[in-house]
């Protein structure tokens, strides 16, 4: 009885998953790059749930050292993995093969996500993972609808339940979820893994543009000098214009 | 034109209806064209480092040229290990006491015995050019052209004449050089072959490229 | 010294270094006619900048260009990985990356102003009408410099962009399948593509840029500078030969395109260091994806500055079963631009002394260009289709009736000598 409901709601559920595609609405990060703090804690998520999967083929260990304000053998002690080099950049442990095996899809690069879907999404995507018996990882997203990616973070968020409307539309009824529920509980509070997330997409922002931090400083002097430079320029012009009548 | 002094001149009027004759202040135009070139000057010199600096060796070429670890646990006495360091062939010989006792009896048929013109770190300086005499570390590259000399241990070699002391033979133009790399008198190559930066891990590991341990 | 004093005719130095290089070479002769002693009007106002920004941004451009080759790998399999490569392992490459990337759109948009400024003033009327065409040669190789540019990052969207644009041209009838796998040199868009684009957008192109500038500032020396007055200065001459109403290049215009020069610096500089993605406008997220052919992007527009050309594209349907309507008419707004001098014939040159005709039509004109920009950037849907559709329709007409409007606008008469107040 109760696999006959879960079966009809999940089909009801389909066509609204289909749709959640497009319309998912983004969260703020609220992420900060200049938090050193936060990035170290981000570098630490991510070497723990996500490096597993996922490589971030473009990164190096030494860079992250230095920008994130971390000594080399510190890193080697609680981040790196064993045999891993400071220059090397970060492999996953899973061979390729084998993950587009297990999950259909390889496990894309971390490197550059954030730059290509930018910080929200990715907040949003790994707060919004729902319990779905439908689907063979047991669970489905709401941003990025029958993603191949289990949820990884389920022991710390726990894993919620979607809250679904029925709606009827031309004589069809069709189930929208029209937001989640608490489900099972993890070992996070909701603000506690809020938190975690914004410190983990903090990471990936770095990873994206390991400078950006940098060049925002160094523009403030380079515009600085500009326009000094600006000003004497202008005086010199008005200067050699007073010939001019 | 009349000029009414260094400061200040008078300029002629002209139809083009440039500056009538009023005091055109060129104390005040020096100093502006100056102040803006110096400023200038300053900012294309900021502008110009970034494009220089790219020419420094990225972060990948560092991680290429990394140091590389040896393992010498295998290694025979009068045996040579090869490896490859920044592209350039490192040779590890392990050398026995003999070898050792007979470096200083070779010094009157070398160019430079104390090794004063040749390339290596100041803990190479010594007769045995090492750290540990017993383990010559050395960069197999012939100082002459570049050739990878050959070893030639074995003193008294048939080719190499009846008091070939032992050491390494450049079969290009014919160098020799020691039983520590040192060149002979004579031969093509100018100085010494180099030694790199190394240092010993543990007794077993010795770590070419990097002088301290891995704490730098 | 027992050389013979060389021709101090324009007042070049005699003596030394520069003496004996001009006995040998016309350098000091070419510095006075080509800016030195070259007379430009007085009264050039702040449209007239755009011109030496352009040529500013070209050398940026080259020299960013240069140090990127050195690092850029132009393979399929490696392309995508060596502009990482340079924006994290290369010193200081994502600044010069950087500087490239927004370099390419302040070249658009400098050049789209120093053009609006002929339209306002009359630039490209006679006898000024070649160095129109020059202009609007440089903008077509321009377009095509940018176009070939933008496949090197080989991204997703650099990937599919390329792919659009290049289908294009199997709408044309008969030739059509041919001239892609031509242009493709592959039956898709490959590594073989790729190479041959790095080869155009590295050397080719920019050879013929570089002579085209050439040509547009030699013909622009030869028949002098227009002003915002639209009169032809040449007309009253001083007792020195001089235009009355024109200044000598140095030191005057040195120091007001140097401050403009300063001044764009500050703006460029800015978007370099805090916005160099300019929020996907510059840099687009689905290129920080590798290239897949598997997999097209949401939604596939090109950069800004041909977006306007992509809606016309855009807005015309399919007739007959062949979309190489929509080609026609993309390619049409282009050449329709190099009959400008030959479309106007308004008897005065300059926005100043037309009538109000003219004045709303090219407001109108603006107008239109960035709506129709807008529309190209957003996906093909309602309002942006029917946008198109008004938008393609009123900049055929701008210029297709101006022959008609320019004639019976009023006019007012146009002075004798230059409009100019002492700043």
């Amino acid at each position: 009885m109760l696999t006959k409901k879960i079966v009809l709601l999940a089909a009801l559920l389909a066509p609204g998953a289909a749709l959640a595609a497009s319309t998912a609405h983004l969260d703020d990060a609220g992420t900060d790059i200049h938090n050193s703090a936060s990035l170290q804690r981000g570098a630490r998520n991510f070497v723990e749930y996500c490096l597993g999967c996922h490589s971030a083929q473009y990164v190096r260990w030494n860079r992250i050292a230095a920008d994130l304000g971390i000594a080399e053998d510190e890193l080697e002690k609680h981040l790196m993995p064993a045999g891993a080099k400071p220059f090397d950049t970060l492999v996953s442990a899973m061979p390729a093969a084998q993950a587009k095996e297990w999950f259909g899809n390889a496990p894309p690069d971390l490197s550059l996500i954030a730059r290509s879907r930018g910080n929200d999404y990715l907040y949003t995507f790994l707060r919004t993972f729902y319990a779905d018996p439908a689907r063979p990882t047991g669970v489905n997203n709401l941003v990025l609808p029958n993603t191949a990616m289990p949820h990884v973070l389920a022991g710390l968020q726990g894993v919620k339940a979607p809250k679904i409307e029925l709606v009827t539309h031309n004589g069809k009824t069709e189930g929208h979820i029209a937001g989640l529920v608490e489900g099972t509980p993890g070992q996070l509070s909701e603000a506690e893994y809020d938190e975690f997330v914004r410190d983990t997409v903090n990471f990936l922002d770095y990873m994206g543009e390991p400078i950006k931090a940098k060049r925002q400083k160094m523009g403030v002097w380079v515009v600085l000098f500009l326009l000094v430079f600006w000003l004497l320029t202008y005086f010199l012009k008005k200067e050699y214009w007073k010939d001019v009548r | 034109m009349h000029r009414s002094g260094p400061e200040h001149s008078c300029v002629r009027q002209n139809t083009q209806g440039l500056l009538m004759t009023e005091h055109v202040d060129k104390g005040r135009r020096q100093l502006l064209t100056a102040a803006t070139a110096l400023t200038g000057a300053v900012g294309a010199a900021f502008a110009a480092a970034p494009f220089l600096a790219s020419w420094k060796p990225s972060a990948r070429a560092k991680a290429l040229g990394a140091p590389v670890e040896i393992d010498i646990s295998k290694l025979e006495v009068g045996a040579m290990l090869k490896v490859e360091w920044r592209g350039k062939p490192v040779w590890v010989v392990r050398r026995s006491e003999e070898m050792v006792a007979g470096l200083s009896a070779v010094d009157p048929l070398l160019a430079d015995p104390a090794s004063e013109a040749s390339d290596q770190p100041e803990y190479a300086t010594n007769e045995a050019r090492a750290i540990r005499p017993e383990y010559l570390v050395v960069l197999g590259v012939c100082t002459h052209l570049g050739c990878a000399p050959l070893e030639r241990f074995t003193p008294g070699d048939a080719e190499l004449g009846a008091d070939w002391p032992g050491g390494f033979y450049c079969p290009c133009h014919g160098s020799k050089f020691d039983l520590s790399g040192r060149v002979f008198k004579g031969v093509p190559a100018p100085t010494n072959l180099a030694i790199p930066p190394y240092s010993f891990l543990d007794d077993n590991h010795i770590l070419v490229g990097q002088d301290t341990s891995r704490a730098a | 010294m027992a050389n013979a004093p060389s021709k101090a005719a324009e007042g070049g130095r005699t003596k030394g270094l520069m003496g004996w290089i001009d006995d040998r070479f016309p350098l000091t002769q070419m510095w006075n006619e080509q800016w030195g002693k070259y007379y430009a009007p007085k009264n050039l106002n702040n449209w007239y900048y755009f011109g030496s920004l352009s040529l500013f941004v070209l050398v940026i451009q080259i020299v960013t260009g240069i140090f990127l080759t050195m690092n850029y790998k132009p393979a399929a399999a490696e392309a995508f990985g060596s502009v990482e490569y340079i924006m994290r392992d290369v010193e200081w490459g994502w600044l010069i990356r950087y500087l490239h990337s927004t370099g390419a759109s302040a070249f658009f948009l400098v050049v789209y102003l120093h053009m609006f400024r002929a339209m306002l003033y009359g630039s490209y009327r006679k006898p000024r009408e070649l160095l129109w065409i020059f202009g609007m040669v440089i903008y077509l190789v321009l377009m095509g410099e940018a176009f070939f540019g933008y496949l090197l990052p080989w991204g997703n969207m650099s990937y599919w962009g390329a792919q659009v644009i290049v289908s294009l041209f199997g709408t044309l009838p008969v030739i059509g399948s041919g001239l892609v796998e031509w242009i493709r040199g592959d039956f898709y868009i490959s590594d073989i593509t790729l190479n041959r684009f790095f080869a155009l957008h590295v050397i080719a192109l920019p050879l013929v840029l570089v002579f085209l500038v050439v040509a547009h500032l030699l013909a622009l020396h030869e028949v002098g500078s227009n002003n915002p007055d639209g009169i032809e200065v040449k007309k009253n001459k001083g007792p020195d030969g001089h235009p009355v109403d024109s200044i000598p290049s140095h030191p005057y215009y040195s120091v007001k395109d140097l401050m403009g020069l300063a001044f764009f610096l500050i703006l460029f500089l800015g978007v370099v260091f805090f916005a160099p993605a300019m929020g996907g406008l510059f840099l687009e997220p689905p290129n920080f994806e590798p290239a897949n052919p598997m997999q097209t992007p949401a939604h596939i527009a090109p950069v800004w500055y041909f977006t306007p050309f992509y809606a016309m594209l855009r807005a015309v349907p399919a007739f007959m079963g062949t979309q190489v309507w929509g080609v026609l008419v993309m390619g049409g707004a282009i050449v329709l631009l190099f009959f400008l001098p030959w479309l106007d014939r308004s008897p005065v040159k300059s926005i100043r002394y037309r009538g109000p005709i003219y004045k709303v039509a090219l407001a109108l004109f603006v107008v239109d260009f960035i709506v129709l920009g807008y529309c190209g950037l957003k996906p093909a849907v309602e309002p942006f289709k029917t946008l198109s559709v008004i938008g393609t329709i009123y900049y055929f007409a701008f210029f297709l009736l101006m022959p008609w409007y320019t004639r019976i606008d009023s006019y007012k008469p146009e002075p004798q000598r230059v409009t100019y107040h002492a700043h």
